[in-house]
């Protein structure tokens, strides 16, 4: 077994109209009670917007601590789940159902371990 | 042999260079064979590459004086499993953590134990060894490896091909390839791409990268500007192994049959498509060249492929190819059949090289007057041979300026040195206004297959 990290990708900008909203989080919470009812369900997160992401980086004996996120990208990390999985095809299968719940491409990394 | 006819040639050192030879041959064979059952013993892939590279090493000192064994894929793989105990044992150490924690689990397997009578009995049973290979193939095309990724691991863990061979028939340099390969082989194993044959719904998606990889490897022998000739002959040599050995054992898939037919009557037309080092059409070609036991095998394969009747892209660019293998000379080609072939090939696999190519056939049909019509809907400016095409239609028509306009645009984005030898000739003929025999199909690939037309 491995862990992998499936982080979705979305667009910047204001979020969508709640007409819209709404079947994409029903959609998600049911994706994960399948994954929980599975067994490969460790941890899933949403992320506020990246205005509201700070960075902060080493600089000399103190830190620097500066406003917005890391890299200034049209796409940003908007979510992710972390899972269990028996090998990479196990992991995609999942992240395809992410990628359709959420209409958004998902990454899928590998955790170290 | 007269006893007093004194020897010109000092006596052929018996054993050495007969067994170099030999085990060359043993390596290009048995490389493939030998790394896929040691990944599959060992859950490694650079492992199992290590520990055969240890027991070819240890065959090119041996073999020559003791001779080659009975069973050299046998002594091979039973040699390299010994040497991967060995290096773990010495190197256990130095191992990074995972790939010890696999190596161990490996050598309490049975899987590694046993003996080498095992092995050669189990290597005489198709089935177990050949599934590691079929295993191996879906790992090295696995969609999550870049496409050209695909091809280099394929045609190094399964061809044998070192990665300077490798190199050289892609065209870049040894150090970027060998850092590709490294690369792919650690994303293959930290993000545990599985070693795998898929199977069920997920099969006929994930065997198309397969026959991709295998069908690009072929068309990278068979029209690549690049490498050297040997090189070329050698890649396809390697596609048609792997393309055979893919049909044996996947014998319910259509498009592995006519991916085989395809590569194999493309083949068999290799002696006749080059004259001093520009292409010949398939039109001008001297049809005795071509090789009737490939042409038998492809066309056998197409009837198959016929009486199963499930068309596909590769099974109708093997009966377009098959219609051209049938015909005794160019003037009694069946165009009609082919027209419909490129119809149904336009259905299943619709897209403007195709399409193209159906123009070329529709010419012979009706004239180059509606296939031009035709040919410059498609929006393929960028392409050499829709140039090429294009300019043998105007030839047809008479329109020797606007001919040698496109001769000169097509030379202009040829990369391959038979293409542009090829269209320098046309070039020179449409300056002469020579409006060229009426059946010389104007694709200097020849293949009438679709995407395939370089």
């Amino acid at each position: 077994m491995a862990q992998y990290l499936l982080s979705v990708y979305q667009p910047v900008g204001p979020a969508p109209a709640p007409e819209i909203l709404e079947p994409i989080m029903q959609d998600l919470e049911a994706l994960n009670r399948e994954m929980k009812a599975a067994g490969v369900w460790v941890f899933a997160a949403g992320l506020h917007p990246t205005d509201t992401a700070t960075v902060v980086r080493q600089q000399g004996t103190g830190v620097l601590i500066t406003d917005g996120p890391f890299a200034e990208t049209k796409e940003h990390l908007g979510g992710f789940t972390v899972i269990e999985a028996e090998d990479l095809d196990a992991a995609l299968g999942w992240a395809g159902k992410l990628s359709r719940a959420t209409t958004l491409p998902i990454e899928v990394r590998p955790v170290q371990h | 042999m007269t006893r007093d006819a004194a020897p010109a040639l000092p006596p052929e050192p018996a054993g050495a260079p007969v067994a170099e030879t030999e085990i060359a041959r043993v390596f290009r064979q048995e490389y493939g064979r030998a790394v896929a059952v040691l990944t599959r013993v060992l859950g490694d892939i650079d492992a199992a590459e290590d520990a055969v590279q240890d027991a070819f090493t240890l065959a090119v000192q041996r073999w020559p004086s003791a001779g080659t064994p009975p069973s050299p894929a046998g002594w091979i793989i039973t040699t390299a499993r010994n040497s991967a105990i060995d290096r773990l044992r010495r190197e256990a150490g130095r191992l990074d953590k995972q790939l010890k924690a696999t190596l161990l689990q490996a050598a309490r397997s049975p899987a590694l134990r046993t003996p080498e009578e095992q092995v050669i009995t189990e290597l005489s049973r198709e089935g177990t060894v050949d599934d590691d290979r079929l295993r191996l193939i879906f790992t090295c095309c696995h969609p999550a490896l870049a496409a050209n990724i695909q091809v280099a691991l394929t045609l190094r863990l399964l061809g044998g091909l070192t990665t300077a061979e490798i190199a050289h028939a892609f065209l870049v340099p040894e150090t970027t390839m060998a850092q590709r390969l490294v690369r792919a082989k650690a994303k293959i194993r930290d993000a545990r791409i599985p070693y795998r044959v898929p199977h069920g719904v997920d099969l006929p998606a994930r065997l198309q990268p397969v026959l991709a990889v295998v069908y690009l490897i072929f068309n990278e022998g068979y029209s690549s500007s690049s490498a050297g000739s040997f090189t070329r002959e050698e890649l396809c040599r390697e596609a048609i192994r792997l393309g055979r050995l893919l049909a044996a054992l996947l014998p319910d898939e259509p498009e592995v049959a006519g991916l085989l037919a395809l590569m194999l009557l493309t083949e068999s037309r290799r002696g006749a498509r080059e004259s001093g080092g520009a292409l010949v059409l398939l039109a001008d070609q001297d049809r005795r060249l071509w090789d009737r036991a490939l042409i038998a095998e492809g066309q056998a394969l197409v009837r198959q492929c016929l009486r199963r009747n499930q068309p596909g892209p590769y099974q109708l660019q093997a009966a377009i190819n098959a219609v051209h293998s049938d015909a005794a000379d160019a003037a009694a080609t069946d165009w009609r059949q082919i027209l419909r072939l490129y119809d149904q090939l336009l259905e299943v696999a619709p897209g403007p090289v195709v399409a193209l190519n159906r123009a070329v056939a529709l010419a012979e049909l009706e004239g180059p007057a509606p296939a031009l019509r035709l040919a410059d809907e498609l929006g393929l400016e960028g392409y050499h041979l829709f140039h090429a095409v294009r300019a043998d239609f105007l030839a047809r028509l008479g329109r020797a300026d606007e001919a040698a306009g496109a001769y000169s645009s097509a030379l202009h984005l040829a990369g391959n040195a038979a293409d542009r030898e090829f269209l320098e000739a046309r070039l020179r003929d449409a300056r002469l206004g020579d409006g060229r025999s009426p059946n010389a199909g104007p694709v200097p690939g020849e293949t009438a297959g679709g995407a395939d037309a370089g």
